[in-house]
């Protein structure tokens, strides 16, 4: 073997080199198995039968994509925390948290890239649906500008919700309960603000308290990225749940 | 400098304490053998050196550098197998190590990759899946891994477990090979491994260190190893 000297590697702390190792090697291990695939086929085939079926997309005959992105929520709620899963469920499962943490990356770069990876696969989700615009685009004229809009707000609502997943799969060995914990914490927030739920609120409690728990929501941080509106307050909103996921999980895998 | 250093270490998991006042060094071109029955806390010391826990007392530094003041420094220095040698089930041989080597901003990768396959001798599976291989050839790229960069230090728990004679054998002469360059802690259950291997022994039991003498001092406390070994921990 070549070797350099005795007791000093060749390789100085590279943190950058570190964080990118990971982010390849995690965005790479989702297309390793077959269930990638099935994951983006699901994802694009359960957004068409929403837009279509239950917003009725084309029957409402006008060129943008505003049912599209609606019921994305939904969709979020149960995808981002199958992709959110294995994060480090998986690396406990195989006992390659002792070797990932032993190498030298720190926790937060391991989990700052295993967090961007996974938002990247979701992004990937989204992008499949892509056929969608240019169908929208090819019957009428849309406003580009909207569209671009809602695609970003979907994006900052997966991060959400992948952020709620990066807990739920910090305290386990088992993917299973890591995404069934993941799920129900990204459907209470996906209820907050629904129709029906929403309907049973109203009043219940006063106007001003089911107003808060509408804000809360995702639905209701969706929508004005879906009208073409860009605002401040829910791209916060999803950024912090965002982030505010990646560094509670980081924590608890710090506190081993 | 030792390159491996154990200061008082302690370590307690609630009530019960793991690791109690453990002290120890090792210096370049020793091989350690570190003994004890399940549950006498070898691994939790093994895990305290190489940073994966956090000692609730004292200091563990390898090649001078605090593994919780300078974590990063002291993981570049040392090459650690954990108990079972778990790794990426799903990745090939030949992606797992490079991914080990780029994550360490190693030079060369691909180059390295190559001369540590040769060295275990994993060239024949490298395009394997790792979940595919057989035990024996899993604790080779679980001990490939720990030495891809040539660390200075290395911590292996139980690197022959469960490997067949020809497998330990294989093991074992890897290790001789490349004692004389660095400080290797190796924790085992085969008492013969000790005089085969090792030029120092470490016996710890209930958390505590129980006997750190040079190999041939061990070797004479008795013609049956195992007496020795049940005396010492009882």
């Amino acid at each position: 073997m070549t070797s350099p000297s005795d007791s000093t590697p060749t390789a100085r702390p590279n943190g950058r080199a570190a964080f990118a190792a990971v982010v390849r090697r995690e965005f790479a291990g989702y297309f390793r198995t077959p269930l990638a695939y099935v994951f983006l086929a699901v994802f694009n085939a359960f957004a068409m039968a929403l837009a279509f079926f239950v917003g009725n997309l084309y029957e409402a005959g006008t060129a943008n994509l505003d049912r599209f992105f609606l019921y994305q929520p939904w969709l979020w709620a149960f995808l981002a925390p199958a992709a959110g899963a294995r994060l480090w469920a998986e690396e406990r499962r195989q006992g390659t948290l002792e070797l990932l943490l032993t190498w030298p990356v720190t926790v937060w770069q391991a989990a700052l890239g295993k967090f961007l990876a996974a938002w990247l696969f979701l992004a990937c989700a989204l992008l499949v649906t892509f056929p969608i615009a240019l169908t929208v685009g090819y019957l009428g004229s849309p406003d580009w500008g909207v569209i671009a809009n809602g695609y970003l707000g979907s994006l900052l609502c997966a991060g959400a919700c992948l952020g709620l997943a990066a807990i739920a799969s910090a305290v386990t060995r088992s993917q299973v309960i890591a995404f069934v914990t993941g799920f129900l914490a990204c459907f209470v927030l996906v209820l907050l603000g629904y129709g029906v739920f929403d309907g049973l609120l109203v009043g219940v409690l006063p106007d001003e308290t089911v107003d808060v728990i509408r804000r809360l929501g995702l639905w209701r941080n969706l929508e004005p990225f879906t009208l073409g509106l860009f605002d401040l307050q829910p791209t916060v909103y999803f950024l912090s749940l965002a982030f505010a996921g990646l560094g509670l999980s980081t924590v608890i895998v710090e506190r081993r | 400098m030792a390159l491996i250093e154990a200061k008082n270490l302690g370590k307690s998991y609630g009530a019960l304490r793991a690791v109690h006042d453990v002290s120890f060094a090792v210096d370049r071109g020793e091989v350690i053998g570190f003994l004890g029955p399940n549950g006498a806390g070898k691994s939790t010391t093994m895990k305290l050196l190489a940073g994966y826990l956090r000692a609730d007392a004292g200091t563990a530094s390898v090649a001078g550098h605090d593994v919780a003041e300078q974590p990063i420094e002291a993981k570049r220095h040392l090459g650690y197998s954990p108990e079972g040698a778990p790794a990426y089930g799903e990745m090939t041989v030949r992606e797992f190590l490079r991914f080990a080597a780029d994550l360490r901003g190693l030079d060369a990768p691909a180059e390295r990759v190559r001369a540590t396959l040769d060295l275990c001798r994993l060239t024949d599976v490298a395009a394997q899946n790792i979940d595919t291989l057989s035990k024996g050839y899993r604790m080779r790229v679980g001990f490939a891994q720990a030495v891809i960069h040539d660390p200075a230090a290395l911590i292996l728990d139980e690197p022959t477990d469960g490997l067949d004679p020809n497998q330990k054998h294989e093991v074992r002469r890897i290790l001789k090979d490349m004692a004389s360059r660095k400080a290797v802690i190796v924790s085992t259950h085969i008492l013969e491994e000790v005089g085969e291997l090792c030029t120092r022994v470490i016996v710890i039991a209930k958390g505590e260190l129980r006997c750190d003498e040079p190999r041939d001092r061990f070797l004479a406390r008795g013609a049956d190893l195992n007496q020795v070994f049940r005396t010492l921990t009882a």
